[in-house]
């Protein structure tokens, strides 16, 4: 078991953004994670990154607790995230975010983690904007460049937050195939994602939060057949 | 996919030309005590220690987002340190300045366990109300001269002339070691994380960066810029009050040469000290209205050119004189997507 999430809550005021969620995700795995706006999605990522701190619950990461650990401290030990708003670091090239990336959460002398960001410079398709300021790309390539920085970090769990959303279907649809070249190559993989058929390509499992809470947990089809998720995700009456 | 060989570039034409300029420059200057006035040699050491200090405001609130107010808190250290071994200790007052700012950045340790416990807003006045409790600490210890100050009575048996050239070499050898250091934490791995931070605190921490660890070495290593130019500034002053070394006025002006030169540039600073001697030679006499003057073309400046004189010349010109950035360029040619003119961002 790569993580292990066993009871872990977050309150704001009276609001339970995170409620008593359990989950567990295996080596290899792809899990896809849905949910209707606010339903807490983003903040059980940062509950497993750190962002943010768990009011109770436990985070295990590759067998080791981490729950009380600093973002920096989980990054480094192998969890690597996009935001949904891209947050790169505007006043730097593309090129150097990525070093900051691998350098710091991969942990890697400067010469070495060079290497390391040509390469997934040309993976992500950014490689003809590496002297570009990050602050003035496009959406897309910002998105391009959350997940780049991310693979950076050589993580072994990639957390993917709404990394296709706002995006036009044939941007998004680049973007699957990208993440299907990362997952073969073997990186575990949770992915929120509004637009359902990108997901349904990739994932292995769904997981769907409602108010804080798991509804329903299993092989995607099923997931998405399920009748509850039918009625307070996709809207359909039945 | 194949490993494309690549170079990675960090100078610039200008650069080079600039860095040799200024080893001409620094050479220049180091005989000065031959042939300059010692009015003219004052004025510099005085620049100096305003340029170091100012440096080390830019490096904590411009890079590393840490707007300190209370900056002279280390400056009056600095300089109480070396007043201290000069006069107590016997020491030699020159050898008592590079002590003087270690003394200022070991304070910053513990320091900074109370000031980081406060962000944004708080922090700046929390700082600024550290350097208050140090100036009434000081104030109140009559060893050294209490609320009146002392004089650095270690400095008399030196004659005049060995004095002003040891102290103008220390400001030059300073200010140059200083610039340099500044320059070179910020094109290494821990100026990457510094830059990074600046942009982005939560995307830094959640990309590896020990955003804490990064921010109080940023804070200790300003320490000790700020302990070395109040040691050097009252080396030059022979005389030292709380009033005057603890003084909010220190961190006022270093915001203004910050601001009007440049913020979170190398540059910028020290156009910005030039620009603040230039107006204080031609306008002090003007008292009140002097200051009242400087509020105002630092409010003009902010709101015209929020990135300052040297940030104006700078975009427009595309030059850098201490640049910073990594520029990648691949040297394969068979790559569809590359060898395209890449827009350059140093």
């Amino acid at each position: 078991m790569l993580l292990r999430l066993e009871s872990v809550s977050k309150t704001y005021g009276a609001l339970k953004v995170v409620d008593a969620i359990s989950l567990a995700v295996t080596e290899g795995e792809t899990l896809g994670v849905l949910g209707p706006n606010g339903a807490g999605k983003t903040t059980l990522f940062n509950l497993i990154t750190g962002d943010t701190r768990v009011d109770s619950g436990s985070v295990l990461f590759a067998g080791e607790e981490v729950t009380h650990h600093a973002p920096h401290r989980r990054c480094r030990l192998g969890i690597g995230r996009s935001y949904q708003i891209p947050q790169p670091f505007g006043a730097m090239t593309v090129f150097e975010n990525l070093l900051v990336a691998a350098t710091f959460g991969g942990s890697l002398s400067e010469r070495d983690a060079q290497p390391l960001c040509v390469e997934v410079l040309a993976q992500s398709g950014l490689l003809a904007r590496a002297n570009q300021l990050a602050g003035t790309l496009t959406l897309l390539d910002r998105k391009r460049l959350e997940l780049a920085r991310a693979l950076a970090t050589q993580p072994r769990l990639l957390l993917l937050d709404e990394i296709a959303g706002g995006l036009t279907e044939h941007e998004a649809r680049e973007l699957v195939e990208e993440i299907k070249a990362i997952r073969a190559r073997g990186v575990t993989m949770i992915w929120i994602e509004h637009v359902v058929h990108a997901l349904l390509a990739v994932a292995d499992r769904l997981f769907v939060i409602h108010y804080g809470q798991a509804i329903a947990e299993g092989p995607p089809q099923e997931v998405v057949n399920d009748t509850m998720v039918k009625r307070v995700y996709l809207g359909i009456e039945a | 996919m194949s490993a494309a060989s690549f170079t990675v570039h960090q100078g610039t034409a200008a650069s080079r030309i600039a860095g040799i300029v200024a080893l001409v420059g620094i050479a220049f200057l180091s005989t000065a005590p031959w042939w300059a006035e010692s009015g003219w040699m004052r004025e510099f050491n005085e620049m100096a220690c305003y340029l170091i200090f100012a440096m080390m405001w830019n490096l904590l609130a411009g890079y590393g987002g840490m707007v300190s107010i209370g900056q002279q808190a280390y400056l009056g250290l600095g300089g109480y340190v070396l007043v201290a071994l000069g006069n107590f200790a016997g020491l030699n007052p020159f050898v008592a300045v590079p002590i003087a700012a270690v003394a200022a950045m070991i304070a910053a340790f513990p320091i900074s366990r109370i000031a980081f416990r406060l962000s944004g807003g708080h922090f700046a006045i929390g700082t600024w109300v550290i350097a208050e409790v140090l100036r009434l600490t000081i104030a109140n210890i009559s060893a050294i001269g209490g609320g009146s100050g002392t004089s650095l009575i270690a400095l008399r048996g030196i004659d005049r002339a060995t004095r002003e050239s040891v102290t103008f070499w220390l400001c030059l050898v300073s200010v140059a070691a200083s610039v340099g250091l500044v320059y070179w934490f910020l094109r290494s791995r821990q100026g990457l994380a510094l830059l990074a931070i600046r942009d982005s605190e939560g995307a830094s921490e959640s990309q590896g960066v020990d955003v804490g660890r990064t921010k109080l070495w940023v804070y200790v290593v300003a320490a000790f810029g700020c302990g070395l130019a109040g040691a050097l500034y009252f080396l030059g002053n022979l005389r030292i009050s709380p009033d005057a070394a603890f003084s909010v006025n220190w961190t006022a002006f270093s915001i203004f040469i910050v601001m009007v030169g440049g913020i979170a540039t190398i540059e910028g600073p020290i156009i910005g000290v030039i620009v603040f001697f230039l107006l204080n030679r031609l306008f002090s006499d003007y008292g009140t209205w002097y200051l009242v003057g400087l509020g105002l073309l630092a409010i003009l400046a902010t709101t015209r050119f929020p990135k300052g004189l040297w940030g104006y010349v700078s975009s427009r010109a595309g030059l850098h004189l201490f640049p910073v950035h990594r520029r990648l360029s691949i040297d394969e040619a068979d790559g569809a997507e590359q060898g395209k003119p890449m827009k350059a961002a140093s």
